[in-house]
């Protein structure tokens, strides 16, 4: 008989730190205690908090285990589940605020500061369930909503069901799913397509990853629901082949559903039929655009296509197509089960519901994490994430990835929605939350982003296959301190051209992050290009190491570090020190920093 | 998949076996898992407190846990059961007893006086 359950994340990240071997000892050290038929082991999808990984819950207790390592498994054995002693030093209960709870205390997961202000709609299942086994998303009340679209619903209700909820697309749009629904329905064809676009592609960002590795079920019981509701028999999920983890659990929780008859003919004996296969994405940023995804999967090479016509017209093989996110389909069952009023008294008057974020950059909690909209930004990075680590200052926040901008530290307390960061430049995006602290160059922030769009242009029109590259070329010179101010005007400029005249999502938005940064952080580029200063002491061009002369004792780490030998000793002896001090040759420096990391009296400094 | 009826038999028939993880009980039974705890019988009356819930379907109702030593070495295997503020501790527990306290007191809310510890001594 079960009388305990471990619960061991099997996500992505988990898994790289060395989940799967955790799983294999919980299992030998059962055995040799002779209580392997008492407890069970449970591979989850992600339980969201990363930084703190291997992670394990164990269940009655609901003890949250962080950082589990191959030699604390024995313990957790012998301790816990034989003597019913808690491991303390492994104990994750940590409330947030300053609030110390002592290390034998025991804190339930939804009272940690991570977790209390979490509201789990899209990730409900994530870490609770064992993904690969269908029924115990059954027993999670998985199926029945599309069991109640089928027998109580007719297609045109479930579309309003959608509607009335205030859905918009998670994927980056944020366009109402409803209307999307609705649009489809409407195109009489003898062929319709549900697309699931998993091609989740913006740096940082991994909440589609979490659900199909956590919740599959979900995903298929959504696509089938709308399919029934827009009159498609066959649907695609389109997925990143870099998700080794998410396609094979994806494609197990296919065959499950089929051999269940929840996918295939006559569901429910309703006469609805619907099945649906994968396609795997080679990588390419561009196909997370909707034209280009479905380009991709008919066979072609991945690039978008002018629209009009939309895909609710002429979508996937030239047939009317709805394309959603992972996460907005993650929401419909709960919808369909709890109505559309409850989905709508989350979240603010235009954005309804959670919205998953990746929390990552200079963070203490990294991972991930949904909240209902109208959240603000200083409650996800102090209360949430913890704040920044080694207590510095909260700089900036980048949203939407290379698509998005940055929301500035005086406007930390903006409660985060659709329109509330449209407003102000920036974007949702897919949900990508990094944060920087005060040591983060802005113009370097730009760069890199643009880097990013430069090599994931897909080359097909000209305002973004050379409108970025030229604009990459002009963010070079400034960081190398070759920048003028007519730089920052033509910078501003090409950006607008570029926005108004690409052909698709990727071309319009790349200037985003140039553009925000502009707007909340121009002093910084004036001070590139007029001071030759890098404020944050990111760019090395602008670069200078020197040595505080009363500071240097003289003792020498630094020479024997440096790798070119650009330190050397002077004449000069610093009052009350005996050994003279070094000064750094500018002409050989390379600027890598290694000795004013290796400098102990603080002597070395940049400027 | 041909009827909802169908998708329910096996949502009742999984319900028990992770509604460990809600944490809904209202009930909580802690036995006493130290070494003495151990020596004195304390595994097998842990495990027919987990099998008399299960067999009688209350496992949405009580949870069963372990717990270190509870400090009365003399009266193991020792359990309390927990319910809201009030906690009722029985004492010198075999799974026969237990059988019964699920019976009369997980299943019908009264306390079975003749194991608990004021009783012990007497």
């Amino acid at each position: 008989m079960i009388r305990s359950h471990v619960l061991i994340c099997g996500g992505t990240g988990c898994t790289s730190s060395g989940s799967a071997k955790l799983q294999e000892l919980f299992a030998q050290y059962l055995e040799e205690n002779g209580i392997a038929d008492e407890v069970k082991i449970v591979q989850t999808g992600c339980f969201g908090l990363c930084a703190l990984g291997p992670v394990v819950i164990i269940y009655p207790e609901g003890t949250f285990y962080s950082r589990v390592e191959a030699t604390d498994v024995e313990e957790i054995v012998k301790e816990h589940l034989l003597k019913g002693r808690l491991v303390e030093r492994l104990v994750y209960n940590d409330v947030g605020g300053d609030v110390e709870v002592p290390k034998d205390v025991m804190v339930s997961l939804n009272e940690t500061g991570f977790y209390k202000k979490q509201v789990r709609v899209a990730l409900r299942n994530c870490g609770v369930i064992n993904p690969e086994n269908i029924d115990e998303y059954i027993a999670m009340d998985g199926y029945a909503a599309l069991g109640k679209c089928l027998t109580e619903y007719t297609p045109e209700q479930v579309v309003q069901v959608i509607t009335d909820s205030g859905l918009r697309g998670r994927g980056g749009g944020g366009f109402p799913t409803g209307r999307k629904w609705a649009l489809t329905a409407m195109n009489k064809a003898d062929q319709k397509y549900v697309v699931c676009n998993a091609d989740e592609g913006d740096p940082g960002a991994f909440m589609d990853r979490s659900v199909l590795e956590g919740d599959p079920h979900a995903l298929i019981e959504a696509m089938a629901i709308a399919g029934y509701a827009i009159g498609a028999t066959q649907g695609y999920v389109y997925v990143r082949a870099e998700y080794p983890i998410a396609v094979r659990r994806l494609q197990i929780a296919i065959d499950q559903a089929r051999e269940y008859g929840l996918l295939g003919k006559d569901i429910f004996g309703s006469g609805f039929d619907y099945d649906m296969e994968i396609r795997l994405g080679a990588g390419a940023f561009v196909c997370g655009e909707e034209t280009a995804l479905m380009t991709s999967i008919e066979g072609n090479r991945g690039e978008p296509r002018p629209r009009p016509p939309y895909p609710a017209v002429k979508g996937l093989f030239g047939k009317p197509t709805v394309e959603n996110n992972v996460e907005t389909f993650a929401n419909i069952p709960q919808i369909i089960l709890r109505g559309a009023d409850w989905f709508a008294s989350m979240g603010t008057e235009k954005s309804k519901g959670t919205k998953v974020f990746a929390l990552g950059g200079n963070i203490n909690n990294t991972g991930l994490v949904e909240i209902p909209m109208g959240t603000t930004l200083r409650e996800i990075v102090y209360d949430i994430g913890g704040g920044i680590p080694g207590g510095k200052q909260f700089k900036a926040a980048q949203t939407g990835g290379p698509s998005g901008g940055c929301i500035p530290a005086n406007l930390i307390d903006t409660e985060i929605d659709y329109d509330n960061l449209t407003a102000i430049g920036c974007m949702m995006g897919s949900g990508g939350l990094i944060v920087m602290d005060e040591d983060t160059c802005m113009v370097d922030i730009a760069k890199f982003f643009l880097e990013f769009t430069v090599d994931e242009s897909c080359g097909k029109c000209t305002p973004c296959r050379v409108g970025t590259k030229r604009l990459l070329e002009i963010l070079d010179k400034i960081t190398e301190g070759k920048g003028t101010l007519e730089d920052i005007d033509r910078l501003e400029e090409l950006c607008e051209y570029i926005k108004a005249n690409s052909l698709c999502g990727l071309g319009q938005t790349a200037p985003n992050p140039v553009l925000s940064t502009l707007r909340f952080f121009r002093d910084e580029y004036i001070a590139h290009v007029v001071d030759k200063k890098c404020p944050a002491g990111v760019c090395k061009s602008m670069l200078m190491f020197k040595v505080e002369a009363d500071k240097c004792i003289g003792c020498g780490k630094c020479v024997k570090n440096c790798p070119v030998d650009a330190i050397q000793k002077t004449d000069y002896v610093a009052p009350g020190h005996k050994l003279p001090s070094v000064a750094i040759d500018t002409d050989k420096c390379i600027k890598c920093g290694v000795c004013m990391a290796n400098c102990k009296f603080g002597a070395i400094i940049k400027e | 998949m041909k009827s909802l009826a169908e998708l329910a038999a096996i949502r009742e028939k999984m319900k028990d076996k992770v509604i460990l993880r809600e944490g809904s009980a209202n009930k909580r039974v802690v036995v006493g898992m130290a070494t003495c705890g151990i020596a004195a019988g304390a595994r097998p009356v842990l495990n027919a407190f987990v099998s008399e819930i299960n067999a009688a379907g209350l496992s949405g109702e009580a949870s069963v846990t372990q717990t270190g030593c509870i400090g009365i070495c003399q009266y193991e295997p020792v359990a309390e059961v927990f319910e809201g503020d009030t906690k009722t501790t029985y004492v010198k527990l075999t799974p026969e007893k237990v059988a019964e306290i699920v019976e009369k007191h997980i299943k019908g809310g009264q306390v079975v006086q003749a194991y608990t510890i004021g009783n012990a001594d007497k």
